[in-house]
């Protein structure tokens, strides 16, 4: 039986010529991956153990979630890691204000830290993330992190895999996130549990870097060990802008998958047919189409985190709110994915497109996302946002609620005060 | 080893965002954390929850965050083991990590009810209702996992064995 994407790279870095679903196997990691919340107590663990770093060039540590320091719990957590991150001379540690800081998911890739082939694990779940660029790439919790500091290395159970394919061309403003989002309504949130969703057809060829990385984005929220897509022209062009040394040194492998592998499930997407899609609270498997629900008023639209941070998402924003004005009753917060992101949009005059507008503009954080801070909701309020999470009390208060979107919707429904799409705006 | 208590019964899809919200990660301590623990879901949980005391509950729990914490606050609040029909990938591997036993069994989350009296035994992989006379059979832990919870979590395990 053949093996999928997934399975060649971790056959590769566990040694061995062929893996097999349910084998347990032992992997070499590329890169192990640690924030402000699940780095501190892995940092304690891994104390307990000796305390050293297996590579001091291959541990990446990043605040990111609650930070600027919201309180001075908060600002311990982030205390601990940088310490740490000074004592053992981590290089691959993004202080607030560093060139390369922002938001974890959206700084490694534009980073160049992630290439085709590579094994990462990350105690963060949406790790997933790095797949858009033919690597594993995978969630893990604080003690598996702590271990994996240490060792460089962890075990995996071979997942087997769910074989999406993707045929066409998607319509104007339809975006990774809509694909994503209408993925996760078609098979549901367990959908791809304990497996990889591995991405192939034409269509694939039709999406960009970015749209990939939102794609895989949201794989776990599909239950998704990993998401991944294969190598083509739109990964090398990537490669070549981000890290160009490592790309012509040809340090990298891109697997393709064997035509004999047995799939769990395969799932054919015409991307002409997915509609700007939303998802609404409290699980982002309870997709509608964006025209269907445009009666559903709010209060707050939230344009930013690791799955629509980067700039491209800043730019389709800031071409819908050129010229125009968030409604009254809305607070509209902008938020960079990265510092070289704010810095484009900066240079752009995208800022200022926002500021026009009436949005408010957040240094880069996960924030509100995740409830944290810089735009928590209030009991009854309602948010359209394009973070990646519409449980319960995710944002802020339990009885509060969340509709996940792309960008192109979210900037739509700043203006009218309600769930919107583009054209109604433009 | 065997652990009984009275059952929490909960549905489908229950995400790390329910059992610690993300408010309260600004610390890991296990008792700072247990007092908010399924807080969004079940506010009166904390105030019910006794030592021994089981979760069971649908598909795919603990779905979400890679949030170690979650486990541990489950665990903290006196919580001896989690039933489900299956759980989410991180949370599983966290809660053996941790040390918080959990079973899939699809007929004992079908046939448990809110408030039973529920027994399990670890090495047979039972899972017994008391208060209706029922009996499910789990697949029990392989041994090396066992080990790993017996121990307390990994980190325990790994010392002990180094």
């Amino acid at each position: 039986m053949g093996m999928t994407m997934t399975q060649k790279i971790l056959a590769f870095h566990a040694g061995l010529d062929e893996v097999h679903d349910g084998d347990l196997i032992e992997a070499r990691l590329d890169m192990v991956l640690g924030n402000d919340v699940t780095a501190p107590p892995a940092i304690e663990i891994l104390g307990k153990m000796g305390g050293e770093v297996f590579d001091k060039d291959k541990v990446c540590l990043v605040p990111d979630h609650f930070t600027p320091n919201k309180d001075i719990k908060s600002a311990e957590l982030s205390k601990c890691m940088r310490c740490f991150a000074r004592e053992k001379n981590i290089s691959k540690y993004y202080e607030l204000g560093d060139e390369g800081h922002g938001i974890e998911h959206v700084i490694i890739p534009d980073n160049g830290l992630v290439f085709p082939g590579d094994a990462i694990i990350g105690a963060d779940s949406h790790t997933c993330t790095y797949g858009a660029l033919g690597a594993f790439a995978t969630g893990v919790g604080s003690t598996d992190l702590a271990c994996a500091m240490a060792s460089g290395k962890t075990w995996f159970k071979v997942p087997e895999a769910v074989k999406v394919v993707l045929k066409g061309k998607k319509n104007e403003y339809v975006t990774g996130k809509d694909i994503i989002l209408h993925l996760i309504g078609l098979i549901g949130v367990d959908g791809a549990l304990y497996k990889s969703i591995e991405f192939t057809g034409d269509g694939v060829h039709d999406l960009s870097m970015e749209d990939r990385l939102t794609i895989c984005n949201m794989a776990i929220e599909a239950g998704g060990k990993n998401g991944i897509f294969p190598v083509d022209e739109v990964t090398l062009a990537f490669m070549d802008k981000v890290d160009q040394n490592r790309f012509n040194s040809g340090e990298y492998k891109a697997f393709v998958p064997d035509e004999d592998v047995v799939y769990s499930k395969t799932v054919e997407i015409d991307l002409a047919e997915v509609p700007l899609t939303v998802a609404l609270p409290h699980l982002p498997s309870n997709t509608k189409r964006a025209e269907d629900v445009k009666d559903m008023k709010i209060d707050q639209v939230v344009i930013g985190s690791c799955t629509n941070g980067r700039i491209s998402d800043i730019r389709m924003a800031a071409s819908i709110l050129k010229g125009k004005k968030v409604d009254p009753n809305i607070r509209c917060i902008i938020i960079p994915g990265s510092r070289k992101v704010y810095k484009t949009a900066l240079n752009e005059g995208l800022l200022n497109i926002f500021e026009e507008a009436g949005c408010v503009i957040s240094t880069p954080t996960c924030g509100p996302c995740l409830g944290a801070h810089m735009g928590v909701l209030a009991s009854g309020e309602r948010c359209v946002s394009t973070t990646n999470r519409n449980f319960v009390g995710r944002m802020g208060a339990k009885d509060s609620e969340i509709i996940l979107s792309g960008v192109p919707v979210a900037a739509a429904s700043a203006i009218l005060g309600r769930v919107a799409t583009p054209k109604e705006v433009l | 080893m065997k652990v009984s208590g009275k059952v929490f019964k909960y549905g489908d899809n229950i995400d790390t965002d329910v059992i610690i919200p993300a408010r309260f990660l600004t610390t890991a301590d296990p008792e700072l954390l247990k007092v908010h623990c399924m807080e969004d879901l079940d506010s009166d949980f904390v105030n019910k929850v006794e030592a021994g005391d089981i979760i069971v509950a649908g598909k795919n729990f603990g779905c979400g965050s890679s949030r170690e914490h979650a486990p541990v606050a489950i665990k903290a609040s006196g919580i001896s083991c989690v039933i489900a029909e299956d759980f989410a990938r991180i949370f599983y591997r966290n809660s053996i990590n941790m040390g918080l036993p959990i079973l899939e069994c699809k007929e004992a989350v079908e046939g448990i009810d809110m408030g039973d009296e529920v027994e399990v035994d670890f090495e047979e992989g039972l899972i017994i209702d008391k208060t209706k006379d029922l009996v499910f059979k789990a697949k029990p832990f392989p041994p090396f996992i066992q080990k790993i919870i017996d121990a307390g979590g990994l980190v325990e395990y790994t010392k002990g064995n180094a």
